[in-house]
């Protein structure tokens, strides 16, 4: 599977939606839940919590570990995806249909340092060596 | 058997093989200060037949005393059985069970373990265990302020042992936790409630519930799990194991029952020891299972469908989560946990709750024998397990060592963590002790206190 050309991405394996709205919806790559295996567990920041950019804030947890999501810019969280809850596995069978949690950014610009999906297929490949 | 791990002829040979001419010559590196030298203290060694003599002489000296301290360790009769099987190797020698398909048997006791507990408890789940019930009920405050999420306020009755609050005051403390004292009602020896009413409305995350408390006196749990919970806050029990044999299931407490329920596992199988080693249990509920530390063990099928057993829930420990993980102190007390799951399938339901009904009677009937002293009174009016606390007429200390003289350890002095109490000694008999027990405990405490 490739990488969406319409997402952004994080050096941390997160993928980045703009709405249309101005907000962002975050998930995990397909690279990411490909290396963190079968998906047990999903905890979703709670609406209304301010985050710095690279703040933790979910966790995913696999059968072999537990990985933070990190907030791809600063903002306020504005939402958290409950329908993860009890179907895990939605972030291996969908991995790009699966997000995690919304946000509004603190400053719309702050997007644009985001990698595009050849920049961040460079960075994937980069970590293979 | 001596230990010897290197011969002369051993050393000579590794000198040679690295090219040192002598065992001074190969640490010349290290500054002569730095060097130990002779170990001027210490003596000469001793052969087998020397030490065992010098060492049951010693023993000897160990007077065999009458105990009746509580305080936090508990002398219960542990059946001969218990001990025997521990020590047999495959659970003695047992290393962390981390490879499932070499660890069955210890897995299973785990899991047995588990099972007892949490219907001990009335809880859903259960950890393999941990440290102690002090650093179990730190591991609880942590992770009440984990899931409530915006306070880190966690109120702690004064009714607590005061070895725990200080405990859990070192663990939380640095994490920027705030742990509140409650006081006690002085006529009860409880939480005052009027006390713990003007914390309503404010941000708190947990309510710590001692039962019974380290008084021996019993809390009104079901008021104070709901109060708990009308505030938002987790209600965290903090319970000895024999009294649950007696008392109401934390799980059932109040409407919906406490979240965490932990505590010493030591009255279950462990001796008394020179303070140790005890065992700290924690259960939960099924919501708070991925805030719980420590490890679980699951039952589950192999590739075959064959039934088997193995680590679960363990992807937020130290060794996979390092520096993240739910607590890096997470280890489990193998060992006394299997003592504790076979004391408990030995002395079953029924044989825990008789434990349990004659250690209660038996503080009750030295309670209102002491009674009959003069100068002495029970501090507290209310319900009490296993232990009382006794007002005395004169300073605790004295009384204790004229006690001991008599060949009893006549409680815990209580002067040091409560002087609002006066000359206040706490005392515990346990099934362990016979109504001539009782009575030499009274005419010690007589002797000591009008001779």
């Amino acid at each position: 599977m490739s990488n969406p050309a319409n997402l952004k991405y994080t050096p941390t394996h997160e993928w980045v939606r703009t709405e249309a709205d101005g907000s962002i919806t975050v998930g995990i790559t397909q690279h990411a839940q490909e290396l963190l295996g079968d998906m047990v567990f999903v905890e979703c920041p709670d609406a209304g919590r301010k985050v710095r950019a690279g703040e933790e804030c979910a966790v995913v947890e696999s059968v072999k570990a537990a990985a933070d999501v990190y907030a791809p810019v600063a903002g306020t969280v504005t939402g958290g995806n409950g329908e993860l809850d009890g179907a895990p596995q939605k972030l291996n069978e969908d991995p790009y249909g699966a997000w995690i949690f919304k946000m509004k950014p603190d400053n719309a610009a702050d997007l644009n340092s985001l990698l595009d999906a050849a920049a961040y297929q460079a960075h994937v490949d980069s970590e293979a060596h | 058997m001596p230990f010897i791990p290197h011969t002369d002829a051993d050393i000579r040979e590794m000198l040679a093989g690295i090219g040192a001419p002598s065992l001074d010559a190969l640490f010349e590196e290290i500054p002569a200060a730095l060097r130990s030298g002779k170990l001027t203290g210490v003596p000469d060694g001793m052969n087998e037949m020397q030490i065992t003599r010098l060492m049951s002489d010693r023993a000897a000296q160990d007077a065999p005393l009458l105990n009746f301290i509580g305080a936090g360790a508990y002398e219960h009769h542990i059946p001969a059985a218990v001990w025997r099987i521990v020590t047999r190797g495959e659970f003695y020698t047992a290393y962390t069970p981390y490879q499932a398909e070499a660890s069955q048997g210890t897995l299973q006791v785990l899991y047995e373990y588990q099972t007892m507990m949490a219907s001990l408890t009335g809880m859903d789940v259960s950890n393999a265990s941990l440290y102690d019930g002090a650093s179990g009920l730190a591991e609880a405050i942590l992770m009440a302020v984990r899931s409530h999420k915006t306070s880190h306020k966690v109120l702690i009755p004064a009714g607590v042992s005061p070895i725990y609050r200080s405990v859990a005051q070192s663990i939380v403390r640095l994490q920027g936790n705030e742990l509140v004292e409650i006081p006690f009602d002085a006529e009860t020896g409880t939480v005052d409630m009027k006390a713990l009413q003007q914390h309503a409305g404010s941000d708190v995350a947990a309510l710590v519930i001692p039962q019974p408390n380290f008084f021996g006196a019993l809390e009104k749990v079901d008021e104070l799990t709901d109060w708990a919970h009308a505030q938002n806050a987790l209600a965290i029990a903090l319970v000895n194991p024999t009294a649950l044999a007696l008392l109401k299931a934390p799980g059932q407490w109040g409407a919906k029952g406490a979240d965490i329920a932990v505590g010493d596992g030591q009255p279950l199988g462990a001796p008394l020891s020179s303070g140790g080693p005890h065992f700290g249990f924690m259960c939960c509920k099924q919501a708070l299972v991925r805030q719980m530390p420590g490890r679980i063990i699951g039952r589950t099928v192999d590739l075959e469908g064959k039934p088997g057993f193995t680590l679960t829930l363990q992807a937020r420990e130290q060794h996979i989560r390092r520096a993240k993980a739910t607590s890096n102190i997470c280890s489990n007390q193998g060992l006394m946990v299997t003592a504790a799951t076979i004391y408990m399938a030995l002395v079953g339901v029924d044989g825990l709750r008789r434990v349990a009904a004659a250690s209660h009677n038996n503080t009750a009937a030295l309670a209102v024998q002491v009674s009959g002293i003069s100068g002495v009174k029970r501090t507290f009016h209310g319900p009490h397990f296993h232990e009382v606390v006794l007002h005395l007429p004169k300073p605790v200390p004295a009384v204790l060592a004229s006690m001991q003289a008599d060949g009893v350890l006549g409680g815990y002095d209580l002067s040091a963590h409560y002087p609002q109490l006066g000359h206040a000694l706490l005392v515990c008999a346990t099934e362990t002790k016979t109504e001539a027990d009782l009575q030499q405990y009274t005419d010690a405490l007589r002797r000591a206190l009008h001779a």
